[in-house]
């Protein structure tokens, strides 16, 4: 792959090869860039086959931030980066502020009746044990395909609590206010069999045979404590086909997290951790199945478009701006006085000036395939991590729903709510704050 | 065998997952209490003439989840001492009858049957415990294998030694093999 795109008897240290390549390719960076783009603390990230390390590239790659507001982010890579590892111990899951990777799975689980504290902690220990052993690329024990989980991809494994898990535990008290089922929003068209779940599992990785493994052991263990409420698949761009750290397209074109809080920054601290208590470390996800409506959007032509979003769909700059990161001036005016970016555009209603107040969004896009007629079923598994779901996601959503250009277009069909704990060290495991 | 000079008590936290197996070898004299599973090295008592690493350890372990009946262990024993390693037999609360089993072809089919002499753990050697291969039988479990659960196993050596660790309940679909000696009985898929 790299190799051969590499000039011969060029070296990774090659300021040519660097120049031209720098950009385009990220190599042990890939790896590396778990470290400092993902979740702190803990192991340090390695990248095992030794093609890899062999390939290390320049660090230009690492220039930009990422969708998730990473520095240096997955992406770009020059070489097999299956072994690439992301760490699993820290104060914080991983698969929050780890740069996306680009295939990912969500499985929510209803528990069984009679599941009390002492079957879920068995449960939970089960399947740490699991995500502990294939993130870091080791087979699950009694792992009927060992040979599976040789590529870890940078896989990540992160374990979320819907509201009912918190009374089967006997833990009510410990459960966020807000860590229930949203309010209803009048845009709102929810399918039961995307809403809802007492446990939540995300897995993601570059590689999509990995995901599958991985879903397989966790679902293996999980069940014999809960029935599978239901599965949503989502991919990003590939891993190899942008330089990492560029913001992420969905769908309808267009440019979906520019505004993002950046990994490492205090504001994303903030913003995304929670402070104080048993959850202390841990976050919440909020995660809407929302339906893009293509053979509308189709209809719209590109000027309409922009004026839905407030940005161009060329570079998601704000038609206020010539650049994606540019701040939008909200307060400018057309020659003729109304507003450039409309009073309904997309990204004024969902402006949120306060950087602790705004969401990490790690959105993933799906595509369950096409009707008879055509008719593409996709659109976006809309992640959105946030402290404090009441002061943070509620107050966007409402602003959204209220007036949104973008409505039109969208349709909410799923949605579901859980609690991410915190991490773990070497000798614990997920959930043990709320369980032990 | 390995070192008999001071009752060496050979303490090593695998490390290798939740069930951070705590594993206790006497070389002989009566059996010891094990440390608790999730307790620290270092909150062991090892004496100072200790041997750097433990003579004899199990990395992975873990039982077949089951409601009643059979259930069966699972592991690989590590030999860090420069002898052989013979495992005699085994206990563990949860079957007063515990076998050490092979896996053979009789007739055309795969059945288990106690082996002869024990498991022999090869000087600076491995021996994999593994369903379709050797195992520790659990003949007749008296309460469920649940999903989960941390089940305590001690394995005799045929020096007298002892050696305990913490095995993992977890359901698994596979390791059904007939039992030879029996009257045709069958390992049943566990459940939680």
């Amino acid at each position: 792959m790299a190799e051969r795109r590499r000039p011969a008897g060029q070296g990774a240290e090659s300021p040519a090869w660097l120049t031209r390549r720098g950009l385009l390719s990220g190599g042990a960076l890939a790896a590396a860039a778990t470290v400092t783009g993902g979740a702190p603390a803990g192991a340090a990230a390695t990248s095992s086959p030794p093609g890899a390390a062999a390939t290390g590239s320049p660090p230009g790659a690492a220039a930009t931030g990422g969708p998730a507001g990473a520095g240096p982010a997955s992406g770009g890579t020059s070489g097999p980066a299956g072994g690439a590892v992301e760490p699993f111990h820290g104060p914080h899951q991983a698969g929050v502020a780890t740069p996306p990777q680009a295939h990912a799975v969500f499985v929510a689980f209803d528990l069984r009746k009679g599941v009390d504290r002492e079957a879920l902690a068995r449960m939970m220990r089960l399947l740490t044990d699991d995500a502990r052993r294939l993130t870091q690329g080791r087979p699950a024990l009694a792992d009927t395909e060992p040979e599976l989980a040789a590529l870890p991809a940078r896989l990540s494994v992160t374990f979320g609590f819907g509201p009912r898990f918190f009374d089967a535990a006997g833990v009510a008290e410990h459960r966020p206010g807000s860590v229930a089922a949203l309010p209803a929003f009048a845009i709102d068209r929810l399918q039961p069999r995307w809403s809802g779940g007492d446990l939540l599992v995300q897995i993601c990785s570059d590689d999509p045979l990995t995901v599958t493994h991985t879903l397989r052991m966790i679902v293996k263990d999980a069940r014999a404590f809960g029935r599978v409420r239901w599965t949503q698949r989502g991919f990003r761009r590939a891993a190899h086909s942008q330089p990492g750290g560029m913001t992420q397209r969905n769908v309808m074109g267009q440019l979906d997290g520019t505004v993002n809080p950046v990994p490492g920054t205090a504001d994303f601290d903030r913003a995304v951790w929670i402070a104080d208590g048993p959850l202390r470390g841990g976050t919440t996800l909020v995660l809407r199945r929302i339906r893009a409506e293509l053979e509308t959007w189709d209809a719209a032509d590109t000027v309409a478009k922009e004026f839905t979003v407030g940005r161009r769909l060329s570079d998601g700059a704000p038609l206020t701006g010539r650049y994606e990161r540019d701040a939008p001036d909200l307060d400018r005016l057309t020659p003729a006085g109304f507003p450039v970016i409309s009073e309904f555009a997309h990204i004024r209603r969902a402006h949120v000036a306060d950087p602790a107040l705004r969401i990490l969004r790690r959105v993933y896009n799906y595509d369950e395939g096409v009707a008879a007629d055509g008719t593409a079923d996709a659109g976006l598994l809309f992640a959105s991590y946030q402290a404090d779901v009441a002061r943070q996601f509620v107050p966007i959503q409402r602003r959204l729903a209220e007036a949104d250009l973008l409505n039109e277009w969208t349709t909410p069909i799923g949605s579901a709510v859980f609690a991410v704990p915190p991490g773990c060290g070497p000798d614990g495991w997920i959930g043990q704050t709320l369980l032990a | 065998m390995f070192s008999r000079t001071s009752k060496a008590t050979a303490i090593r936290v695998t490390g290798l997952g939740l069930v951070a197996a705590a594993a206790v070898l006497t070389a002989c004299g009566s059996p010891r209490q094990a440390a608790p599973a999730a307790a620290p090295a270092a909150a062991t008592t090892a004496p100072a003439t200790a041997p750097a690493g433990p003579a004899l350890a199990i990395t992975d372990p873990w039982v077949k989840t089951a409601e009643k009946g059979m259930s069966a262990a699972f592991g690989t024993l590590v030999n860090n001492t420069g002898s052989d390693i013979v495992v005699v037999s085994g206990t563990t609360p949860l079957s007063p009858e515990v076998e050490l089993h092979e896996v053979v072809e009789s007739d055309g089919k795969m059945v288990m049957r106690p082996k002869k002499g024990g498991f022999v753990i090869p000087a600076h050697g491995s021996h994999e415990l593994k369903p379709g291969g050797d195992h520790i039988m659990l003949m007749n479990i008296v309460e469920q294998v649940r999903p989960g659960a941390e089940v305590r196993f001690t394995l005799t050596l045929k020096d007298g030694g002892t050696f305990s660790f913490t095995a993992l309940g977890k359901d698994f679909a596979g390791a059904k093999e007939d039992y030879q000696p029996g009257s045709g009985m069958h390992m049943g898929g566990g459940n939680g």
